[in-house]
């Protein structure tokens, strides 16, 4: 096994171990998730056309909230205890390490969400079809939200009093994926076709996979300096 | 005959934090086996110049290299070689020490360089290498960082104040484990408010005003 490969393994485990350990706060942004979505229907109105027409924008912003949410606590501790420290002075690229640490941030907060998501979709009497397309655009949108947020939370990291900042630097890149997303599970609702939309979230993906571990790796290197 | 080249080199090094200069046109060379102890007050920037050293803060002028050339063109052999204890230990006080050293070892993916039973042994912690380092004393935190100091086998050792919260015998472990790496043609750099004796070891002093 390369040593890359090897680190990057390492570093998944080690971060799946600890959120183990800590599972009572992961907790809070799947919860916030839920009821921000179960409440719509005691809120607005009971009524399954009107529901049927919000969900889409209902499911997927309450996902965003909750992926913003969670996104603060993916280098804050390693940043308070000089884990940060250690892995900037590891031999191993930190492009590689960023990535690992977003996989793990993703498998329990992105994924999770995923799970739940279809559930959530049948409160708001969302159609088959709608949750199948509902599906395909959280799998394929919330690591782009974890990649994008990495970049955000690199930059932010440092400072004592970040979240206002992190929350404006990385919700207007959200809004595409946003706006892709819901429009993709709209028009699946309708019968329509909803290929385009996932390409181009797909194609945004590939592009983040690629470039953001660079700009947090060099964002991380400027917080830590 | 030509000198051999130094393992670690600073030039000209300058450090500004704000409207201050902490210090400027540092410069010193270590060879193999050779110990430097920075000392000066509180504030004097000896954390910044190990920061620097370590290529965790660039410098504001001058360059570091290591072994003849600058340590920015050579990341990862420079902190392969490279051994780094700051104030944060960089443990994760929800995982147990075990688990601590074998992750670190992991992340940093280099062949250990000794076995982990023996290390622990060694700063003596092998009873407790089943409980969470939250449970841990402060002197035994230190201890854990120090064996994954010593699995890491590296030749630079950067430690800024080893000493602090460390009992008398800690303290003579880490002066023998200096000697030992010193004694294996290793390098070492470290900040202490105590006086460092190091038996057969020249330890060279550099003052920061």
């Amino acid at each position: 096994m390369s040593g890359v490969w090897r680190a990057f393994i390492s570093l998944v485990q080690r971060d799946l171990l600890l959120a183990y350990r800590h599972r009572g706060e992961l907790i809070n942004p799947l919860l916030f998730f839920m009821i921000v979505v179960t409440l719509f229907p005691l809120g607005v109105s009971p009524e399954d056309s009107l529901l049927r027409t919000l969900a889409p924008g209902v499911i997927w912003i309450a996902a965003l909230l909750a992926a913003l949410f969670s996104l603060e606590s993916m280098f804050r501790s390693d940043f308070d205890d000089g884990a940060l420290e250690q892995m900037a002075l590891s031999p191993q690229p930190l492009p590689v390490l960023v990535l690992a640490k977003v996989l793990a941030h993703w498998l329990v907060s992105g994924l999770p969400m995923l799970m739940m998501a279809p559930l959530l979709a049948l409160f708001l009497a969302m159609p088959a079809t709608g949750i199948r397309a509902l599906e395909l655009t959280l799998l394929v949108g919330t690591p782009l939200l974890s990649l994008i947020g990495s970049i955000g939370v690199a930059l932010t990291v440092g400072m004592r009093r970040g979240g206002v900042l992190l929350t404006l630097l990385v919700l207007p890149l959200y809004i595409p994926v946003l706006i892709f997303a819901t429009t993709a599970v709209t028009a699946a609702m309708a019968g329509l076709p909803y290929d385009g939309q996932i390409y181009f979230l797909a194609a945004l993906l590939a592009l983040a996979m690629t470039l953001s571990p660079f700009a947090t790796a060099a964002a991380l290197r400027i917080s830590l300096s | 005959m030509t000198l051999p080249v130094p393992l670690l080199e600073a030039r000209g090094l300058c450090c500004v934090r704000g409207e201050a200069t902490l210090f400027e046109n540092l410069g010193f060379s270590l060879s193999a086996g050779e110990a430097l102890q920075v000392a000066g007050a509180n504030g004097s920037g000896k954390t910044s110049l190990l920061r620097i050293l370590s290529g965790l803060t660039p410098p504001d002028e001058g360059e570091v290299r290591w072994r003849g050339s600058n340590i920015m063109e050579q990341r990862a052999e420079f902190h392969g070689q490279l051994a780094y204890l700051g104030h944060h230990l960089g443990l994760k006080s929800e995982l147990t020490v075990e688990e601590n050293l074998r992750l670190a070892q992991g992340i940093r993916s280099v062949r250990p360089a000794s076995r982990l039973e023996g290390v622990l042994e060694k700063v003596s912690l092998d009873h407790r290498t089943d409980m969470p380092v939250r449970t841990l004393s402060a002197g035994q935190r230190q201890r854990v960082a120090l064996a994954r100091m010593l699995l890491s086998g590296a030749l630079l050792w950067i430690l800024d104040e080893p000493f602090t919260a460390l009992d008398a015998a800690g303290v003579a472990l880490v002066q023998s484990l200096a000697e030992a790496h010193l004694g294996g043609g290793g390098v070492l750099v470290l900040t202490s408010h105590q006086a460092v004796s190091l038996s057969n070891r020249p330890l060279r002093k550099l003052e920061l005003a």
